[in-house]
């Protein structure tokens, strides 16, 4: 830990970017206005599988003010070079315009590019496309073709489940969840010569930068990419999609630069969602509710172009104590565009099966479910033999029933009653991994006294501006206003996507192991300078406190860094941090405990979350105001996911039914209740040297397992399936 | 959106004129101009109509109320008579949309709104109501949200106003102004079934203007409310809802006025519901038997086969809201 007194992290400050983005003046990627800028709007495909036969773009091209309609018929050739260090899926990445396959219903088959926006959306829907339309094949559970599984197994699962004193077996299914980020994607692009520059919404513009150059066979170099606000992300910025590729394919067809804004509709099918899954449970316990064995049968849709995985299988390998574990994770190609990671990835999913499924247990055998979760507590990870860094599950269990008041619980099902409503508490656990990779800061402290900090991250809204600039304001010794951190620019040190709650556990050690040179630089200036006051003193034994050097127990003795950095004629002193995290003995996540009451009008088939508190492991907790908005936001999220989020297709042809905000249910704000989070104190230094373990999707992992048990236990009906709309509590 | 013309009429017969060679009345503009962005609609000339002096709600001679077509739905909800006399109409656009759009929003645009069918909105989709004669995609489709009363074969799709539910419960009337002069209508004559003609929706005569909707006097008393059951708490389409009004005298029912809405395709009234509960006392009893027979007729689709339930249990409710029994 850091010698420095720690002033800015652990106080509940307001973000430091908040003023601009609620006067309006923080800049997304849209709100760039780029000198001769034209604009662009993509026409997508109408059929899910096929080939296009014919373009008529006559009616487009006749009106005032279009510049161009690119299509696969007069696309050039693009590189689209294999890149290892791209995070896209095993398979072959949609190439637009490339030839006539229809792949997806939505695809991408033509831009229109016009002066003025509505001129390129009128002509957009007038250009026709004539289609050889196959029938496609859409629906997971009509579909028995199956991409190469994952599994895993230890022990003998079945043998197991076979001679198991308690045995149950359950099927569980999830919708197909769209991240709906208030921010479409958007972009504009420009070329100058061979560069190209790109104003764009993404999570990691690192990503970005190397997707587009090799789309285009360029040196990563040549392209940059700036993103310096991201209006939410939930995960769709984490991949670069087809549209930033059409945007720069446009602008250097047309020779302007080009802005490419996608509709709210395009957002259904232009980029990634969270795929739908089936979820097969067996488990066998002993009477008391020890676990012996569990199943796992998992299938998760994908396109047929592309076999996205995620981490579905991680929890139940590793949450809960048992000798036997069977896993299967089959991926099924269908005609649809291919998924992405969203808040929680994959474990979202795995908790409402497997933290389902305990309740379920719990019932049967008649023993509460925390306590049923203190019994199978793992004392060690049983997939890997490793201890865990920090696990203060147990602490998340003991404060969230203390908090929550769930001694108060009758376990009986249907036995709370308020007028119409049947009111129900229900709990589950979280977990997600502690993603490490290396990330890199500059940090530079200027002869006034103020200080920059650089890395190529992101902030979709958790607020890395401001968690950060705290960091480094500790590290440095400096106050938040003279504490600059800059952030979305390829030019800037890289790091790892912004996404995976890892932006604070390494862009923050790398912020604070930068500043922490930097302050050290300083002190060694001061204490080898014959005319400090500072000369001689031991370098350990001096603190930095609002830009003075003081001796930490005389802090008569000291001066500032505008002092010393002129005497000395440094205009700066400047470092590049880093995380770079080596081989691990120990076994990493963050955790947490989700508690919810619900009531329910069983006979109108309504659900209202009444109270809801989360309790977290996530290791430090670095800026305590953001971090309780990241887990009402989480909790908000899975309050979606649990009662009303659900992506529809229609199988006939493949197309989004209710691609829109109208028809796609988020909560609004009638649905939000009280939300409540707690954090666990705690810091886990193996994860990474700044204490923090990750946060963003624990908080989300659990919420909706947590109120579908909460309306088991208030009606007696188990619904298997989510969203629990009407139709399945009537 | 397709290029249009835009003129702002100042008096009635400017707009009526206007409207006579093809213009259509635009005043609120929340349906309009969503279905011209998706190209839905796609007039060639827009007769803004928001200054024409439709803007007051008025008691009648007899003692009815006639709200001007130009009220938006805000000023409607909180105006007092509406509010003491018919609550019904209150809760009905108190629980339609959202704030912003029920300060924009008029009561004329609010009876003549488009359906919310999905395959409607998406012009690649075949829709016999926006595209005469190319099919309809919501039958063999996804139709949770469609209607199981009053449809045929060309059209599933249900009317979206929840003050039209109202409305038609009170049995009010449609007052129009055209090129041939005024006309009433009652409600249930201006709304249309779809048939097969799901693209009529309104039985408006070209140019003509809605100029108010007139509650009728109510002689007796009514206690009236407005339940909407929907998936989110607010700002969603009714899956199904229950517009109530009764008077009640010497603990016998004397009156009842019952419409439903998210399950028709156009604001379902239930006469026979209706019969069955005057000159009776209330009752739970009561509540149950007469709601049972509200989803008669109901032809469902496959996915909105849950709704014959929501319905009788959704009257049975505000029947006892309204009526009072435990």
């Amino acid at each position: 830990m850091s010698p420095q007194p720690q002033a800015a992290v652990g106080a509940p400050l307001s973000r430091v970017d908040g003023r601009l983005k609620v006067t309006g003046r923080a800049t997304y990627a849209a709100d760039h206005d780029i000198k001769g800028a034209v604009h662009a709007v993509v026409v997508d495909s109408t059929i899910a599988r096929g080939r296009v036969t014919g373009i008529d773009t006559r009616a487009a091209l006749a009106l005032p003010g279009v510049l161009k309609v690119i299509s696969h018929l007069n696309a050039p050739r693009l590189a689209y070079r294999d890149d290892p260090n791209l995070n896209n899926p095993p398979g072959r990445r949609l190439r637009v315009f490339q030839d006539d396959k229809v792949l997806f219903h939505g695809q991408p088959v033509a831009v229109v590019v016009a002066t003025a926006l509505e001129t390129a959306q009128h002509a957009a829907s007038l250009v026709k496309i004539g289609y050889d339309a196959q029938s496609p094949s859409t629906d997971m559970s009509g579909s028995d073709r199956t991409n190469e599984p994952a599994t895993y197994a230890r022990g003998d699962a079945d043998g197991a489940i076979g001679s198991a004193a308690v045995r149950l077996e359950m099927a569980y299914r999830t919708a197909r969840n769209h991240h709906n980020a208030m921010e479409p994607q958007a972009t504009v692009a420009r070329w100058d010569g061979d560069r190209l520059t790109l104003w764009d919404k993404t999570q990691w513009v690192l990503g970005t930068q190397n997707e587009l150059a090799s789309v285009f066979g360029l040196p990563p170099e040549s392209v940059r990419v700036i993103s310096p606000f991201v209006g939410g992300g939930f995960g769709t910025g984490v991949r670069t999609w087809p549209n930033v590729t059409v945007a720069a394919l446009a602008a250097r067809e047309v020779g302007r630069p080009v802005k490419l804004v996608l509709t709210r509709k395009q957002l259904y099918f232009a980029v990634g969602y969270r795929p739908v899954y089936e979820y097969g449970v067996r488990l066998g316990s002993d009477r008391r509710g020890r676990l012996t064995a569990m199943t796992h049968d998992v299938r998760a849709e994908t396109s047929t172009y592309e076999d996205f995985t995620e981490a579905i299988l991680v929890a139940g390998r590793m949450l809960y104590s048992m000798p036997h574990v069977s896993q299967t994770y089959r991926r099924v190609p269908l005609d649809v565009n291919t998924p992405t990671w969203m808040r929680g990835p994959g474990y979202a999913n795995a908790s409402f099966a497997i933290e389902s499924a305990l309740d379920e247990l719990a019932h049967e055998i008649g023993v509460d479910p925390i306590e049923l979760r203190r019994r199978n507590e793992p004392d060690d990870d049983e997939s890997s033999g490793l201890p865990f860094s920090t696990r203060r599950l147990r602490d998340c269990y003991t404060t969230g029933a203390r908090e929550f008041g769930w001694h108060r619980r009758n376990p009986k099902p249907r036995s709370t009653r308020d007028g119409d409503w049947l009111i129900g508490t229900g709990m589950a656990t979280g977990v997600y991994d502690v993603l490490r990779s290396p990330a890199q800061a500059r940090v530079r402290l200027d002869a006034d006294g103020t200080a920059l900090i650089e890395s190529g991250t992101s902030d979709m809204g958790p607020g890395t501006y401001t968690s950060m600039t705290q960091v480094a304001a500790d590290a440095l010794g400096l106050t938040m206003r003279n504490v600059t951190f800059r952030l979305g620019d390829s030019r800037m040190p890289p790091t790892p996507p912004h996404g995976g709650s890892q932006t604070m556990g390494t862009v923050g050690s790398a912020v604070q192991d930068g500043c922490d040179t930097v302050r050290r630089q300083a002190i060694r200036l001061a204490v080898e300078d014959r005319e400090s006051p500072l000369y001689g003193v031991d370098p350990d034994g001096i603190v930095v406190r609002a830009g003075r050097l003081h001796v930490k127990d005389n802090p008569v003795r000291g001066e500032t860094y505008q002092r010393l950095l002129a005497r000395n004629e440094r205009t700066h002193l400047e470092t590049l941090g880093s995380f770079q995290p080596g081989e691990s003995r120990f076994s990493m996540y963050a955790y947490s405990a989700t508690f919810a009451e619900v009531a329910v009008d069983a006979s109108l088939g309504l659900v209202r979350v009444r109270r809801m508190l989360g309790v977290c492991d996530a290791g430090r907790i670095i800026s305590p105001k953001l971090a309780d908005s990241q887990a009402l936001g989480g909790m908000v999220g899975g309050i979606g996911t649990a009662l009303l989020e659900h992506t529809v297709t229609d199988h006939r042809d493949g197309r989004i039914v209710n691609a829109n905000l109208a028809d796609y249910l988020v909560p609004v704000n009638a649905d939000i209740p009280d939300l409540r989070a707690i954090f666990i104190d705690g810091e886990d230094l193996e994860a990474a040297p700044i204490g923090v373990k990750g946060l963003g999707e624990v908080v989300h992992i659990g919420v909706a397992p947590a109120i579908a048990n909460a309306v088991f236990h208030a009606t007696g009906r188990r619904v298997r399936e989510l969203p629990i709309t009407a139709e399945a509590l009537l | 959106m397709y290029p249009f013309t835009f003129t702002k009429v100042s008096d009635t017969r400017e707009a009526l004129n206007a409207g006579r060679r093809g213009g259509r009345y635009i005043a609120g503009g929340t349906t309009l101009v969503d279905l011209m962005r998706e190209t839905v609609e796609r007039p060639e000339s827009l007769v803004d109509i928001s200054d024409l002096p439709l803007r007051e709600v008025t008691v009648t001679e007899r003692g009815g109320l006639r709200i001007g077509a130009l009220v938006r739905m805000a000023e409607a909800a909180a105006h007092t008579k509406v509010r003491t006399t018919y609550p019904v109409v209150s809760e009905a656009l108190e629980l339609s949309a959202s704030a912003q759009l029920r300060n924009m929003a008029t009561i004329g645009g609010n009876i003549m709104q488009r359906t919310r069918c999905t395959y409607f909105r998406d012009v690649t989709a075949a829709c016999n109501k926006r595209e005469p004669g190319s099919g309809c995609a919501a039958r063999e489709g996804y139709n949770r949200t469609h209607a199981i009363l009053g449809t045929s074969d060309a059209c599933v799709a249900t009317h979206p106003s929840d003050a039209a539910v109202a409305f038609a419960a009170l049995e009010a009337t449609v007052n129009l102004m055209g090129p041939d002069g005024e006309r009433s209508l009652p409600f249930a004559d201006f709304l249309l079934r779809p048939g097969s003609t799901p693209d009529r929706e309104q039985a408006l005569r070209r140019g003509e203007l809605i100029t108010s909707v007139e509650i009728p006097a109510h002689p007796r008393p009514l206690k009236s409310g407005y339940l909407k059951v929907r998936d989110r708490q607010s700002y969603e389409f009714a899956l199904t809802s229950a517009a109530v009004a009764l008077h009640i005298r010497g603990g016998v029912i004397r009156e009842a006025k019952i419409a439903t809405g998210g399950v028709g395709t156009v604001p379902w009234k239930l006469p026979t519901v209706e019969q069955h509960l005057v000159g009776e006392r209330p009752s739970a009893r009561l509540w149950a038997q007469a709601a049972e027979r509200a989803a008669d007729g109901a032809r469902p689709l496959a996915h909105n086969r849950f709704k014959i339930a929501l319905l009788k249990r959704t009257v049975e409710r505000q029947l006892r809201t309204v009526g009072g029994t435990k």
